[in-house]
Formats: C-alpha cells, sequence, structure tokens
C-alpha cells in the first residue's frame, strides 16, 4: 500500500522540479483535453508553447512577451510577500483596476498640458490608488478581524463597477461621439507609457517589475521584513516570540501587493492598453496567483513563472486564430496547470513509501 | 423616479428567490466547513453546476434533469478538490482557489454552444390553500420547487448536524481531527462525503441562477455568487438557522437595488450595483465573531 510519510525538510531536488513536472504534465493533459475539442493535439501545444518563441513571426511575438508579463510579474511578487506570511490577498485585480484609474484620473486632469511631470505623478497616483484600495481588506482585518479574502474579492467587483461608471461618467471622452471609454493615454505623449526601444515590447512597467524582482529578493533574502514574513508564514507562534508585529505584517504584506497591483495597473492604462473602458480588465490579478504559486512565492520563479504565463496568453491568442482554439481552453489551461502544481508539490513534502501491512 | 411603483409584496417574494442560489451553495459549504475543511472553489463549483444544469436542461427538456446533472458536476468537481486536498495534502486555500480558476475556464469552455439559448420554463407552484392567503400567500407558497427544496435543505442539514450520531462525527471531524481520528472515526472519508455536498448544493445553487433566476447562460455569469456564500456562512457563525437570515438579507439587498434601477432612482447603475458586495463587507465587519470550527482549513496527516 502507498503511505506518505512527512519529511521532516521539503526536498530541495522536488522544490525546483515540481514546476517543470507539472508544466509538462498540464501539456499531457492539455493535449487530451485539445483533442477532445478535436484539435490536433501536438500542433496546438507546439502553437501555444513553442510558436511564439521559435517560429518565423517569434519576432513579432517576442516582445508581446514582455508587455503580458510585466503585468504578471509585478502583481504576483506584491502576492507572494502576503501569500508567505500567510496574508491572503485575493483582490489584486481591483487593486489594478483603482490602479488604473488613479492614474488614468491624474494623466486625464493634465491632459493636454506637456510636461515630463505627468508620467512621474501617474505612478505615483496609481501606487497610491492601488495601495489605498488594499487598505480597506488590512484595516478591516486588523481592526474586525475581517476575512482578508473575501473582503479583498468583493471589492474587485465594486472596482469593476466603479470603473464602468468612471467610463461612462467622469472619464468618458468629450471628443469620443458618446462612446464609451476615456481619452486614448497613449496617444498624449506627456501620459504615455512608450516603449524605451522602438519594437522591443520594453516599455517601463518592463523595468518596473525587473526593479520590483531584485527589491523583493534583497527584501527576503537580506532583510528583517523578509525574515519576519517568512517566519510569521512558517510558524506565527514563533514568530510572536521574536516580536513579529502580525498588525503592521498583514499591513504591510496588503500594502505592497495593493501597491505593485496599482502600478500595473498603470502601466497598463498608460501604455498597451491606453484607456479606461468598461471590463478594461482582463483577468491579470487572478492570473497572477498561479504565477506566484508557480514561481514557488520566489521573486526568480515568479519572473520564469509570469513569462511561462505570458506564452500561453500569446499562444493561446495564436491557436484561436490558426486553429480556432476557443479562448477559454486557455483559461482552462492555467487553471490545471495550478492544480497539477499543487499535486505534483506533494513529493516536496512527503515521501511515498510502500508500506507492507503493520510496521 | 417613482418609488411608489415598488410593490412590497412583489418585493418579499422576488427576495426569496433572489436568496435560493446563494443559500443553497451556502448551506453546502457550511457543512463542508464543520467538518473541518475550508473550500474557497465554491464559486467554481457553482459556475459548473450552472453550465452542466443548463446544457441537460435544453438537451433533455427537463429543468429537474438540468438540477441533478448541476449536482452531480458540482459533486464531480468538488472531488478534484477533495482527493487533492485530504489524500495529496495540498494547502486549501491555494486549492480552492485553483478551483475556481478552473471552474471558470471549464463552463466557459462547455458553455460555448449555449450562449443566447432560453432555458426551459421551471413552473412555479402554488401551494393549496396556503397559496391563498392574501400577502403572505404570495410571498411565501406561490414559489417554483427549488425555494422549497432550499429550505428543506437548511432544515435538514440542521437535523442533521445537531440531531444525528452522523452529525455529531462530524462536528467532532471538525473541531478536532486528531481526537476523531483517535476515536477511531475516518476523518477523511467523513470530510469528503461533505466536501462533495458541499459541491452539489454549489452546483443546484448555480442552477438555480441559469435555469430560473436569469434563465439564461452566460460566461460568468455567477459574478461572486459562490464567494458571498462563503461570507454568509461566516455571517452565519456557521449556524444554519442564522444562514437563512444571512441569505435573506443578501436577497433583500440584491432586489432592492435591482427595484431601484427599475424606478429610475438617481444614483448611477453601477453604484446601486455595488450594493449586495458591500453589503457583505458590512455584514463581515459587523459579524465577524462567529467561532469557526477547530480544525478549520488546517491539514489532517495521521501520523502512526
Amino acid at each position: 500500500m502507498l503511505m506518505l510519510e512527512k519529511r521532516s525538510n521539503p526536498s530541495r531536488g522536488w522544490t525546483y522540479a515540481s514546476p517543470i513536472v507539472a508544466v509538462i504534465l498540464t501539456m499531457i493533459l492539455g493535449g487530451i483535453v485539445f483533442a477532445i475539442l478535436g484539435k490536433p493535439p501536438l500542433e496546438t501545444i507546439r502553437t501555444i508553447f513553442f510558436d511564439p518563441l521559435f517560429s518565423e513571426f517569434a519576432w513579432f511575438y517576442r516582445p508581446q512577451l514582455l508587455i503580458k508579463g510585466a503585468p504578471l510579474v509585478l502583481i504576483a511578487i506584491g502576492l507572494s510577500f502576503g501569500f508567505r506570511a500567510g496574508v491572503w490577498n485575493i483582490g489584486a485585480e481591483g487593486q489594478y483596476i483603482m490602479g488604473a484609474l488613479g492614474a488614468a484620473a491624474v494623466g486625464l486632469a493634465f491632459y493636454p498640458t506637456d510636461s515630463w511631470i505627468v508620467f512621474p505623478l501617474m505612478i505615483i497616483a496609481g501606487t497610491l490608488s492601488g495601495i489605498l484600495w488594499a487598505m480597506i481588506p488590512a484595516v478591516l482585518r486588523v481592526k474586525f478581524k475581517t476575512n482578508e479574502i473575501l473582503v479583498s474579492l468583493m471589492l474587485v467587483y465594486v472596482a469593476e463597477r466603479f470603473a464602468a461608471s468612471m467610463a461612462l461618467g467622469a472619464m468618458r471622452n468629450p471628443d469620443g461621439m458618446g462612446f464609451p471609454g476615456s481619452r486614448n493615454l497613449s496617444q498624449y505623449p506627456s501620459a504615455a507609457n512608450l516603449e524605451i526601444f522602438a519594437g522591443s515590447g520594453m516599455h517601463w512597467g518592463v523595468v518596473a517589475a525587473f526593479i520590483a524582482v531584485i527589491f523583493a529578493y534583497v527584501t527576503l533574502s537580506r532583510h528583517i521584513l523578509g525574515f519576519q514574513v517568512r517566519l510569521a508564514g512558517q510558524s506565527p507562534r514563533a514568530a510572536a516570540f521574536a516580536g513579529v508585529n502580525p498588525a503592521r505584517l498583514i499591513l504591510i504584506c496588503l500594502g505592497i501587493s495593493g501597491g505593485l497591483a496599482g502600478m500595473a495597473g498603470m502601466f497598463e492604462v498608460a501604455g498597451p492598453l491606453g484607456q479606461v473602458n468598461v471590463g478594461f480588465n482582463v483577468g491579470y490579478g487572478f492570473t497572477a496567483i498561479i504565477v506566484a504559486f508557480l514561481g514557488r512565492l520566489h521573486p526568480v520563479g515568479i519572473l520564469l513563472a509570469g513569462g511561462l504565463m505570458a506564452l500561453t496568453y500569446i499562444g493561446g491568442e495564436i491557436a484561436q486564430s490558426n486553429l480556432g482554439l476557443p479562448s477559454a481552453a486557455i483559461q482552462l489551461l492555467q487553471g490545471m496547470l495550478l492544480f497539477i502544481l499543487l499535486m505534483v508539490d506533494v513529493l516536496a513534502n512527503y515521501r511515498i513509501r510502500f508500506a507492507a501491512g503493520e510496521k | 423616479m417613482d418609488l411608489s411603483s415598488i410593490n412590497p409584496i412583489l418585493l418579499l417574494a422576488s427576495l426569496m428567490v433572489a436568496a435560493t442560489p446563494i443559500l443553497l451553495a451556502a448551506i453546502g459549504e457550511l457543512v463542508v466547513e464543520r467538518a473541518g475543511v475550508l473550500n474557497l472553489g465554491v464559486e467554481g463549483m457553482m459556475i459548473t453546476g450552472a453550465v452542466c444544469g443548463f446544457a441537460f436542461a435544453t438537451i433533455t427538456g427537463s429543468p429537474w434533469l438540468g438540477f441533478v446533472a448541476a449536482a452531480l458536476g458540482g459533486a464531480a468537481l468538488s472531488l478534484l478538490f477533495g482527493v487533492l486536498t485530504q489524500y495529496l495534502l495540498t494547502n486549501q486555500v491555494a486549492t480552492g482557489l485553483a478551483l475556481t480558476l478552473f471552474g471558470l475556464g471549464l463552463s466557459a469552455l462547455i458553455g460555448q454552444g449555449y450562449i443566447g439559448i432560453k432555458a426551459p420554463a421551471f413552473p412555479d407552484i402554488h401551494v393549496p390553500l396556503l397559496g391563498d392567503i392574501p400577502v403572505i400567500g404570495p410571498i411565501i407558497f406561490q414559489h417554483d420547487p427549488m425555494v422549497y427544496i432550499g429550505l428543506a435543505l437548511v432544515a435538514g442539514t440542521y437535523w442533521f448536524l445537531h440531531k444525528t450520531r452522523g452529525g455529531l462525527i462530524l462536528r467532532a471531524v471538525g473541531e478536532n481531527h486528531d481526537a476523531a481520528h483517535a476515536l477511531g472515526y475516518k476523518v477523511i472519508k467523513v470530510r469528503l462525503l461533505a466536501i462533495m455536498f458541499g459541491g452539489a448544493c454549489a452546483g443546484l445553487g448555480g442552477a438555480y441562477l441559469s435555469l430560473v433566476r436569469v434563465p439564461q447562460w452566460t460566461e460568468g455569469m455567477t459574478a461572486g455568487a459562490g464567494w458571498i456564500a462563503l461570507a454568509i456562512v461566516v455571517f452565519a457563525g456557521w449556524k444554519p438557522w442564522r444562514l437563512l437570515l444571512g441569505a435573506y438579507l443578501f436577497g433583500g439587498v440584491t432586489v432592492l437595488q435591482l427595484n431601484l434601477q427599475a424606478a429610475g432612482v438617481a444614483v448611477p447603475v453601477e453604484y446601486l450595483s455595488m450594493s449586495p458586495y458591500l453589503a457583505t463587507i458590512v455584514v463581515l465587519v459587523i459579524m465577524s465573531s462567529g467561532r469557526a470550527p477547530g480544525s478549520l482549513g488546517r491539514i489532517f496527516h495521521a501520523s502512526r
């Protein structure tokens, strides 16, 4: 009979191997799903995972990788702090929306002033909006012990409706002939989040994502805050003895994730997306949860996982246009990946033993 | 604005209908949590139930078969969660989230061919005699059968949890799984059964949305109903009867804001439609006092 035996320490080998095993298993299971949908499985897998990087049109898709990956990495880095400490911010999507709205509000207020100050101000406004939105679940958790998972998630729906009202009301483009949606910020030079090198996909959000990775790496491995975050997650009791203030940690973790999600929203609304509109959010905040776990809550891992997830987005679009693969199939594939990863992870924490009756 | 256009009798009657999907999902989750398992995948199981129920009902033409399929679909999805959390000992919060993301994708995939179709009608029943009472009759006794099935499930759950031996074992498992294990109860088996019951109930709740309340299939149509159900379990302090209060409170807010929209109140529609979510937060803040089951969310691994 198969038995699971707890390892005293998680296996190092499996900690690194399990994401790779999970991706391979997801490809196999995904292939079966595609076959059921009547698509050629091998070709579909190749289209999703390899064509964006290695096909003859890859020069067109590679920049997209940075554009799609940046918000995922930014948000996931923020989430990883909370997830490590046992603070579950599930509402990054809402903080992303509020960040985009805050930044757009500043950008639109300055329109059409030509000044270098507009763009930095938008970054600050976006980040602050994200932080403030995340402070609602944080303060409620600290003051009233309200569950932050549920509150942060409810606020996603509130933020979505608020964005819709902005797109139809206060932020609507006065020259837009009555269509919903704001002015296009990417066409307003002072506010636009442009590519640093034309055609490279490298916009300021990508730079911010890389900085966030380095910042998170240093904080988690070298700073007292990183130590406290890890300690609180692994042993709350030990953390209390070590003098970790749980309320402060909750506020900081939600603040970091909210701020980075808001920043991601800012870079999107000023760049690739361009405008505030009804339903402009595409679920980066939720996909980032998968990215954070797939990356082992480790900054470098998250960077790689963000790239992989961006790949499935772009590959999914290619498969959609070339093979007629429904977009929902990609969503399913992403959900499946998280499932399988959690499943494979058992091997990192437990050892499989073949037990023959009583020992 | 014309507030007199709101008919209080119709308002209260539709309140019961609006509360039913949440009530169904919440009663299932309540049992799951009383068994010590936190399944955050309610939203995913609900939407899977919604699409399974809708697909089966339109294929067979029978809403009843639709509901059966929804319960089976929800239970099947929850079994995935059960196997992962109980046998492979995965983190329940992460697994529940995965279940929601997976369920949203799965339902969108299954539902592609069903967009824009109308569900077969699910007629209301008119309870004889009681349905003829003025005021109370139309409010309480003239609904479709699922409303009463939901109420019966609440009553049945109360009876099971507090009046039967099985319920006692389930609560023991939820309060302290190590002690329950030492007494010889099958912790994993009890939890798996509870998880599947929760999945079936969430499926029913989802199908109620797609077959009765809307009645149509649209992607992501549950719009947070599963999460609100989770919130109502906390609000109810894990007690079945208080669940009823929470669900009706939520149903009341939903129906009231819809009526205000229809009456043309000066507040924009977007702000009115925020109110159920804001109400949920307010309720959570006020009522976060209940005591959670002792082993809630903790991983059970029998050591030898």
